[in-house]
């Protein structure tokens, strides 16, 4: 009896083992659009220094200084990065846990 | 103090690119995992909703140009109609996955506006390149929530949908008041 618990329960992890392995790359997907979303703001500011009122602070206005694309670039990244993206992995882990069917 | 029309593009450029992670997320997740926190639900919509808001604003301040002021109202009248159809749907009072095709309208009329009030052929200047380039990215982003409606369980469109807002943020932080199509005027450009 105990050996027939055993067994259909090892049948069912190994049914499981492909789902957990494809949410694990989609969780890693969703936690990698910040970061990348940063890093292309700050190459993006690298590029084109100009763009950054800080470094090129003539004649520019407030405005500039509120609104610098690659910073904006950057600032989305690290918002999806911090609010959202670990929220999501957190679930997709949650899925993996979830009960045994 | 009004910003000058660029400054305006690169923050609606901000907020779009927010929205295509968060569409581009939900893609990835599968929407059954993305709603298991409900505010999440309530995010793009929320968001189109107050880029809605701030097309408004920019109307009311374009007042240089009647084009502008009517293109600027169209496109804040669709976005809030398809934000406020996708916030029914988030909270359950709209069931039907073909309400993903009001998305997919408000970019067809969003993607004429931008071809329409564009007098300029293309190689004009940056300005009209970016019309032009906008305006077609809207009709062709248009097709990805219309596919959605008819195949609500096919990934690709909701990838390629997120994409789009993708796609349209880097056209639009890539606008400048006063440039050539490619480069800058250097130290002149924006002022």
């Amino acid at each position: 009896m105990s050996s027939d618990i055993g067994t259909s329960r090892g049948k069912r992890l190994e049914r499981r083992a492909p789902v957990a392995a494809r949410h694990q790359g989609r969780a890693l997907a969703v936690l990698l659009l910040g970061p990348i979303t940063m890093v292309g703001g700050l190459i993006w500011a690298v590029a084109q220094p100009y763009r950054i009122a800080f470094l090129y602070p003539n004649g520019k206005g407030l405005y500039d200084y509120l609104v610098q694309p690659p910073l904006l670039v950057a600032l989305v990244g690290f918002v999806f990065m911090v609010w959202i993206a670990p929220g999501l992995a957190e679930d997709l882990e949650l899925e993996d846990d979830g009960p045994e069917s | 103090m009004v910003p000058r029309a660029e400054i305006a593009h690169w923050l609606a450029a901000s907020i779009l690119l927010l929205l295509g992670l968060i569409v581009l997320s939900e893609a990835i997740v599968g929407t059954e995992v993305f709603r298991r926190r409900p505010w999440r639900a309530y995010l793009w919509p929320a968001l189109a909703l107050a880029g809605g808001i701030g097309l408004w604003v920019v109307a009311i301040f374009s007042t240089f140009s009647t084009m502008h002021l009517l293109a600027h109202a169209v496109w804040a009248e669709v976005t809030m109609i398809a934000a406020g159809v996708q916030l029914a749907v988030a909270r359950g009072r709209l069931t039907s996955h073909r309400w993903s095709s009001v998305s997919a309208a408000a970019l067809l009329v969003s993607g004429i506006a931008f071809l329409i009030h564009e007098q300029n052929p293309w190689f004009y200047s940056r300005s009209a390149f970016l019309h032009h380039a906008i305006g077609w990215t809207c009709l062709v982003a248009g097709v990805f929530p219309l596919l959605q409606a008819l195949q609500p369980r096919r990934t690709v469109w909701s990838l390629g949908f997120g994409l789009s807002f993708i796609a349209l943020a880097v056209l639009l932080y890539a606008d400048r008041d006063f440039a050539s199509i490619f480069g800058r005027f250097g130290e002149v450009a924006g002022r």
